[in-house]
């Protein structure tokens, strides 16, 4: 790859589509994914995102549209792509009948490595990934997080330039999922990319350089997690007031805010930047209404989730 | 894909299959003890009574264990077989052979490994069986070595035919339960053929489906190899029933496993 001018995208697709019988999964996906980037792929239950996964590590055929991995055709050069790509999938891929260390020998005897860098490479990720007290116990013995892990590891035995991790902390209890983030960053720093498909906004937001949210089996906004997050309001300044009076003299103040009798609460919708929260201060001055407590909620992920399949659902 | 890749990759799934068998023996001890139980059964508790039938009726002549050891061998082939049946379909339920289909590995790999599995735990299954019968009377007088490598040669196609046809049965029922249950029609086949009694006694109907079920001509060939009587035209219909069976089983196999993989959403 020396002489190679600038680096195709590691992963590009164009009007990806797929039925399952009537049901309609893809309805037209687009993808542009350049090397060396974190793509996070979000998305509720059900929409889709396996379904873009299994067409792009080649376990099945889209009807429509093409797609590239690593630079190869998913569908004529399917091989090219496996030998190019690493896949982590929902489904727990490891021999449970096999040991650890065995499970990644198998990997490494798959890949051709020989027997002596086979072994060293199995005891290297087993390292890593810190399995080795459990490598000589049959994998199906493994908690949750272990076999990810290990799962994980089978993985990169390859040394593969492309990784899908679809949902790699689902059922992960908060240790395990932290642990499996700080593995993933670990991995963008060696320069992989990685195409990451999970329901939680948290993750894609602290993984992700850009992500695509998948909804009805369509891409429904696609961006950097900020741009996603700034697309939509969802910020608010929210007052507390000592008693009824003062908030009804406060929401004389604010026509558009929302109010909560029983919480005694105002809902200040707008930017939650200094120079806002200094005019809405001023003008509860102004009003000469005194708050008893004031937080800032700033728009997450959430917020844009919620609106964007919300809009869907109201359809 | 090369076909060094093809019998590296093989090789490998190999390995993998027969460490899966070490660790877990239960399913070949169980296919052991079927044959075993049979022909302790048939030889042991009716042995008198067939024995004396049979050569009453047909004329065969020697003792009933030299008549019923062919048919037990094949029934050690038959159970040791369909195993492989079991091992694919709950192979195929897990989340590691989706992972394989995401590698630049040769496509029906992990079936030749099931399959070459299959064939090395029968073979020697069949061979202890074949033991037990020895140890139990039977003599095989006036059998010569090429009658034994024949008989070898014929027991091994048939365990491949088999193992493969039993790779397909695998791949095509809807989970490990079913591949548990189908197999057991190839499995009742040898009883309706001539593995224990001849089918000149059976009832008409039954006696014409055994004279053309392949394993009656599969017994018939073995029995005169092993007894070194006289085989005839029985030897090259065996043969083309192996033939058949193994490209039939072997092209069914790769069909199925071509499919879009299990787990689809």
């Amino acid at each position: 790859m020396a002489t190679t001018p600038p680096a195709p995208p590691a992963i590009e697709a164009s009007g990806l589509r797929k039925s399952f019988g009537d049901h309609l999964v893809l309805d037209g996906i687009d993808l542009h994914i350049p090397a060396g980037s974190v793509f996070a792929l979000l998305g509720p239950n059900g929409a889709g995102k396996t379904t873009v996964v299994r067409i792009l590590t080649t376990l099945i055929r889209a009807d429509g549209g093409r797609a590239r991995v690593a630079g190869h055709l998913v569908d004529a050069e399917a091989d090219a792509v496996r030998a190019a790509i690493g896949v982590t999938g929902q489904y727990s891929a490891v021999d449970g009948l096999l040991t650890g260390r065995e499970n990644l020998i198998l990997m490494a005897d798959l890949h051709r490595l020989g027997r002596a860098e086979g072994r060293a490479r199995a005891d290297e990720l087993l390292a890593a990934f810190d399995l080795r007290d459990a490598a000589g116990k049959p994998a199906a013995t493994y908690s949750g997080g272990m076999k990810r892990r290990l799962d994980l590891a089978m993985t990169l035995v390859g040394r593969p330039g492309v990784i899908f991790l679809d949902e790699p902390t689902t059922g992960l209890d908060p240790r395990s999922r932290r642990a499996m983030w700080q593995t993933i960053r670990d991995l963008v720093a060696t320069g992989v990319t990685i195409f990451l498909t999970t329901q939680y906004l948290e993750e894609a937001d602290r993984l992700a350089d850009r992500v695509a949210v998948l909804d009805g089996g369509r891409v429904i906004a696609e961006g950097t997690p900020d741009e996603l997050k700034r697309s939509v309001p969802g910020g608010h300044v929210l007052l507390t007031f000592a008693g009824p009076a003062d908030l009804g003299a406060a929401a004389a103040l604010f026509p558009g805010a929302a109010r909560d009798d029983e919480a005694l609460t105002l809902q200040v919708p707008g930017d939650t930047g200094v120079d806002a929260l200094r005019g809405v201060l001023d003008t509860l001055d102004g009003g000469g209404v005194k708050a008893t407590a004031l937080s800032l909620h700033t728009p997450g992920l959430d917020d844009v989730f919620l609106a964007l399949t919300s809009t869907k659902a109201a359809r | 894909m090369s076909t060094t890749h093809a019998l590296a990759d093989s090789a490998t799934m190999l390995r993998r299959n027969l460490r899966h068998a070490r660790r877990y023996p239960a399913m070949t001890i169980s296919v052991i003890f079927g044959p075993v139980l049979m022909l302790l059964l048939f030889f042991g508790v009716f042995g008198n009574t067939l024995g004396a039938g049979i050569s009453a009726g047909t004329g065969f002549k020697g003792d009933y264990i030299d008549y019923l050891t062919p048919g037990i061998v094949l029934m050690a082939v038959t159970s040791g077989c369909m195993v492989v049946s079991v091992a694919v379909a709950v192979d195929m339920t897990e989340g590691v052979i989706a992972r394989f289909r995401t590698m630049a590995v040769f496509r029906t790999a992990v079936l030749n490994g099931h399959v070459a599995g299959g064939v090395l735990q029968t073979a020697a299954s069949t061979a202890l069986v074949l033991a037990i019968a020895v140890a139990l009377g039977f003599r095989s007088h006036d059998a010569t070595l090429l009658d034994w490598l024949g008989a070898i040669g014929l027991l091994l196609f048939l365990i491949v035919a088999l193992s493969w046809l039993a790779c397909g049965l695998g791949l095509w029922s809807k989970g490990p339960e079913s591949a548990s249950n189908t197999p057991l029609i190839v499995q009742f086949l040898p009883f309706l053929g001539s593995a224990v009694v001849p089918p000149e006694q059976m009832p008409a109907s039954i006696r014409w489906f055994a004279e053309y079920q392949p394993f009656t001509p599969i017994i018939e060939t073995l029995r005169g190899l092993l007894l070194g009587t006289p085989v005839g035209n029985d030897a090259w219909t065996s043969l083309a029933w192996c033939a058949g069976l193994t490209a039939l089983g072997y092209l069914w196999s790769r069909r199925l496993f071509a499919r879009d993989p299990k787990h689809a959403s």
